[in-house]
């Protein structure tokens, strides 16, 4: 395929712009006459808001005008989206809270927008929102995920009387029951998967500017559409071809930056209202408490299992802390959006699955990087984990007798999602193989020497991709036969100016540096774009861009047989080049000839421009899948975790460039270890975040992970043109669940089967503590 | 941030003036801190007197049996500083392990010192080795220098301009790091002194405090046995989301015997 097609390890073409400072982030935008604001943010996690006193700020030095969530509402601004319907067994729907784009009467988390302040100088309006006076009476907050869900806690919405938004369940559980009742061992977990803060690199920024009745905002997202359409509807009341959205670099995405904030609302409906341009930088302490949070599920399941060790039936009960809303995707994460993955890689028949999502005084939680896949995979580990130590089986073992193989594919799980290819057997072998599990007892051994223990774990996973079901590419040749893709999907760290320009080398023959990334700008992309989420842009993007180039060599090969008088059937198309017999023509001839009308034969427009937009059905996605083993070695005294070595063997389909996919392994991992390590997020009985900075949020450092050794089983995938899989999120799906049973293998001896993520010293310190007591009484 | 104003003196001297003529100053060393305080606006100081460009508080020199360090020498320059690593291996190291490398190579001796963070290293290695304070106005013993929280027996007006060191025969630093700050959950600096044994926790309790009935153990009998029964009073230690007082308590012991261990 040559150097710079398909499959090869390109290095990226993007990284020395970004590395030398020539990338342009929303900060680096300005515009002339533009004012700053600050927001008013309740430091009250639930009160009723009596008073709202504005004057002192309006008075203070550079300030323009102060405004409030009345303010907004008396000039018909509506509600956030949430994005979401359930409904329970008896067809009750979904209670819907609104959400203003800033609140009116009543605080429900730290951190909400109760007014905003704009005025000359960022200085200037951070001193002027101190003066903004809001009276508050205060109200029992809820801040933690078993407390919201139980009946002895205060409501939050009083209106519909309950803090459990629906009780959604697939089936009755009776039906179930008579499954599990067959079962030899019944096994059962109580689990935490804990509440992390997303944190890209970029705290949130957005300039605004409203010129000749037209919005342009520039904001970090993950391809701005849905966030235009969202602004031109609730908030300008315009159509959505008056609202321009760019981000052009954006520093991480995650899946939370995907979504309409309320602040974009704001500063949008700001610079109409004042007639100058409204620019916001929002601070890494603001990200705290503004982004959305990612997990935070209480799980309880059983798991019951023959003579053979193999699974009869499964129940889980899901908890799920939705914060003070429901966000755009919310409730939808631990159902539709990433828990019906459950069983996971098993083949498990019988199935019940019941899901509680509630509302509680804390930041919403939306999609973060695998949006209800982690959760669902270390569930379904852990339950194995159990399994193991209840039938007495290997951790392997029980794992091989119960994983889906590869002749039931296309298998079609309970929850009706048809896995097209993977090899989970193959998978297992070939990261145990490179973790060398066999030889660990001797390295067990070797650590106990030194006084530290050592543990090993896996963790199998499988994560539907591709997020929603249309697309659209484009791509236009111009006269000196360089390339432009302009792309609905939305590069922020993933790499896309690299993989597009291989995809167009390999298609089209195209060099890969005279490709050129246009993307991030809804006047210039596709229509139809939806951005990049989900771990979709190899599918939607790859197969989009697969497709538009061939229309380009179908007029191509028009304009071609006109130029080599050819007939067109004659014609044929390779690396660059159209033939037909002898004679031969180059894209880039093809292209200036197609600008140049003389050259045409009848009916064909000029240029070389062609794009497609690209539907699937709704209801298929790919299935990237694999297996992690990591190594660690806990110091008993300290309680402190040492990783030692990790395994990442990824199926994600056809590999377009090597290179890249093992950073979103590294990246994966790293966000998944995170959570399992050090990732603590605090709500106090106050409802404070207590872990509101990164002096007490433990961010991952590159020191507490070990080399990651990423290796893939590459099993192309059938139900799209290229095979492609995605890539983004398997490493945050497998790396938990390996983490934990690696320490748990460690803790054997004390009798330690689970310990909550994040696995802290004094944690881990306070759980051997506990088991040693019990062991002696 | 709001608006200050900001002044770069040449002399302890006349940064002392500047101290006294502007009631709300504050004297700014690495900045490490206070800058971060300022930011997020916890802290709205009138005047910023910035050390930077008094010439003779930087720097490490010997004076007879002691190592004597300038206030505004960086956390880097100490840790690779040949005669630091030479005549005091133990604070050399324990300067390697604050924070990380831009906060090595921005914070500095003096600043640490006097901002006196329960968590900071430094207090566990000056009361360790025994080290002197010199002021402008004075000396002060660094078992007298760390009061509490945040406090030091500073007086106002009052500028470190440098740290000695006794020479030790040996000393250890052994670190339990914070997971997200980097600071000390514990520290423990143990140093064989001309004038005896001294044990010195940092992170577990308001301020650095010496470890008097391990001090007394290792002082008959240097040995990891010697200290293995003798803990701290949990009750006094800090308690918080991230180390419970008891497993503060603990880990003084693991340390202090794991330091021992080195020698």
């Amino acid at each position: 395929m040559g150097q710079f097609g398909i499959g090869q390890p390109v290095r990226r073409k993007e990284d020395v712009r970004l590395l030398t400072g020539k990338g342009l982030y929303t900060d680096d935008v300005n515009f002339d006459g533009q004012v700053w604001a600050a927001f008013v943010r309740s430091p009250q996690a639930h009160a009723k808001i009596l008073s709202i006193e504005t004057s002192a700020a309006k008075s203070a030095p550079g300030v323009v005008a102060v405004f409030t969530g009345s303010d907004l509402k008396a000039d018909g601004v509506g509600t956030l989206i949430t994005d979401v319907e359930f409904k329970d067994l008896a067809g009750k729907d979904m209670f819907r809270p609104k959400r203003d784009f800033m609140t009116i009467d009543r605080v429900r988390f730290v951190g909400e927008m109760v007014a905003v302040v704009l005025a000359e100088t960022q200085a200037q309006a951070k001193s002027a929102a101190e003066l903004v006076m809001v009276d508050y009476d205060a109200l029992p907050p809820v801040g933690s995920t078993a407390f919201a869900a139980s009946p002895d806690s205060p409501v939050i919405w009083e209106e519909h009387g309950s803090n459990v938004g629906v009780h959604w369940e697939n089936r009755p559980e009776a039906e179930i029951e008579v499954q599990m009742a067959k079962a030899k061992t019944r096994v059962i977990i109580d689990i935490v998967n804990n509440r992390v803060v997303p944190n890209p690199m970029e705290p949130r920024c957005a300039v605004a500017k409203w010129e000749d009745g037209e919005l342009t905002i520039y904001a970090p997202t993950q391809g701005g559409r849905r966030i235009q359409q969202g602004l031109a509807k609730t908030v300008m009341n315009l159509p959505a071809d008056k609202v321009r959205v760019i981000s052009a670099d954006v520093g991480g995405g995650f899946g939370i930056r995907g979504k309409l904030y309320p602040e974009l609302g704001v500063v949008s409906w700001a610079t109409r209202k004042i007639g100058r341009p409204v620019k916001w930088r929002g601070d890494r302490s603001e990200t705290f408490v503004s982004d959305y949070h990612g997990r935070d599920q209480i799980n309880h399941a059983e798991l019951g299992l023959d003579a053979n060790g193999r699974v009869v039936a499964l129940k889980v009960w899901t908890i799920v802390n939705c914060g003070a809303y429901f966000a755009e995707n919310g409730p939808r994460l631990p159902i539709n959006g990433g828990g019906r993955i459950i069983p996971g890689v098993y083949d498990i028949e019988n199935f019940y699955f019941s899901v509680k999502p509630v509302l509680s005084n804390t930041v919403p939680t939306d999609t973060y990087r695998g949006a209800g896949r982690p959760e669902a995979n270390f569930l379904m580990e852990r339950l194995m984990d159990a399994a193991a130590d209840a039938t007495g089986l290997a951790r392997d073992e029980i794992r091989r007798r119960n994983v889906i193989k590869q002749d039931q594919m296309p298998y079609r799980t309970q929850m009706g999602m048809l896995i097209d290819s993977g090899d989970f057997i193959g998978n297992m072998d070939m990261a145990m193989k490179a973790a060398d599990w066999t030889g660990f007892e001797a390295r067990r051994a070797e650590s106990a020497k030194r006084g530290k223990l050592r543990g090993i774990g896996l963790s199998n996973f499988v994560e539907p991709s591709g997020g929603r079901p249309t697309e659209e590419m484009r791509i236009a040749i111009s006269p000196d036969g360089k390339a432009t893709v302009y792309a609905g999907t939305h590069s922020h760290g993933q790499g896309h100016e690299t993989v597009w320009a291989q995809l167009l080398n390999s298609f089209l023959g195209i060099p890969f540096e005279n490709v050129t990334l246009v993307q991030g700008d809804t006047k210039i992309m596709p229509k139809e774009s939806a951005g990049t989420f989900g771990s979709r842009s190899s599918w939607m993007g790859g197969v989009g861009l697969q497709r538009s180039a061939k229309r380009i060599v179908e007029k191509g090969t028009k304009i071609a047989a006109n130029l080599m008088q050819a007939e067109p059937e004659k014609v044929s198309f390779d690396a660059g080049v159209f033939r037909a017999g002898t004679s031969s023509v180059t894209l880039a001839e093809v292209a200036k000839a197609s600008y140049e009308p003389k050259n045409l034969p009848d009916g064909v427009e000029p240029g070389l421009d062609e794009s497609y937009f690209l539907k699937r059905d709704p209801e298929e996605f790919n299935y990237p899948n694999g297996t992690h083993v990591i190594e660690v070695e806990v110091d008993p005294d300290l309680g402190k975790i040492e990783m030692l070595n990790y395994i990442a063997v990824d199926d994600c389909g056809k590999v377009l460039n090597p290179f890249i996919v093992h950073g979103q392994v590294y990246g994966g991992v790293a966000q998944g270890i995170g959570q399992a390590m050090t990732e603590m997020t605090v709500y106090d009985d106050e409802g404070q975040l207590v872990t509101g900075s990164f002096m007490d949020y433990g961010m991952p450092r590159a020191h507490h992970l070990s080399m990651i050794d990423a290796l893939f089983n590459e099993v192309p995938c059938k139900t799209n043109d290229l095979g492609v899989k995605g890539a983004g999120e398997a490493g945050a799906c497998g790396a938990p669940g390996a983490f934990v049973s690696a320490v748990c293998d460690a803790l054997k001896d004390f009798g330690i089967r689970h310990i909550d993520m994040p696995m802290t010293p004094d944690r881990v310190w306070n759980t051997i503590q506990k088991a040693k007591a019990a062991k002696k009484a | 941030m709001e608006n200050f104003g900001y002044h770069t003196p040449t002399s302890v001297a006349d940064a002392a003036k500047l101290l006294d003529a502007n009631e709300d100053a504050k004297l700014m060393s690495g900045g490490m801190t206070l800058l971060p305080t300022l930011k997020q606006r916890l802290a709205a100081p009138s005047d910023l007197i910035d050390l930077a460009k008094v010439p003779d508080i930087k720097g490490v020199c010997r004076d007879g049996d002691e190592v004597v360090i300038g206030a505004m020498t960086t956390h880097a320059e100490v840790h690779e500083n040949a005669l630091v690593r030479e005549l005091i291996p133990g604070l050399a190291s324990l300067a390697g392990q604050i924070g990380d490398p831009a906060v090595r190579h921005r914070g500095t001796i003096g600043g640490s010192c006097a901002n006196a963070d329960p968590a900071a290293d430094y207090p566990a290695g000056t009361v360790g080795l025994g080290a002197t304070f010199v002021t402008n106005k004075r000396k002060i013993a660094a078992d007298d220098f760390f009061v509490s929280l945040f406090e030091t027996a500073l007086e106002p007006g009052e500028i470190v301009v440098g740290v000695r060191f006794p020479i030790p025969v040996w000393s250890h630093y052994q670190k339990l790091r914070h997971p997200a700050s980097g600071y000390a959950v514990v520290g423990v600096f143990v140093a064989q002194t001309k004038a005896g044994v001294r044990v010195a926790v940092t992170g577990a309790g308001p301020s650095a405090f010496r470890m008097s009935a391990m001090e007394e153990a290792l002082a008959k009998n240097f040995s990891v046995k010697a200290i293995e029964g003798i803990t701290v009073d949990a009750d006094d230690l800090n308690n918080d989301i991230h180390a419970s007082a008891a497993y503060r308590a603990h880990v003084v012991t693991v340390l202090a015997k794991r330091a021992v261990a080195a020698r």
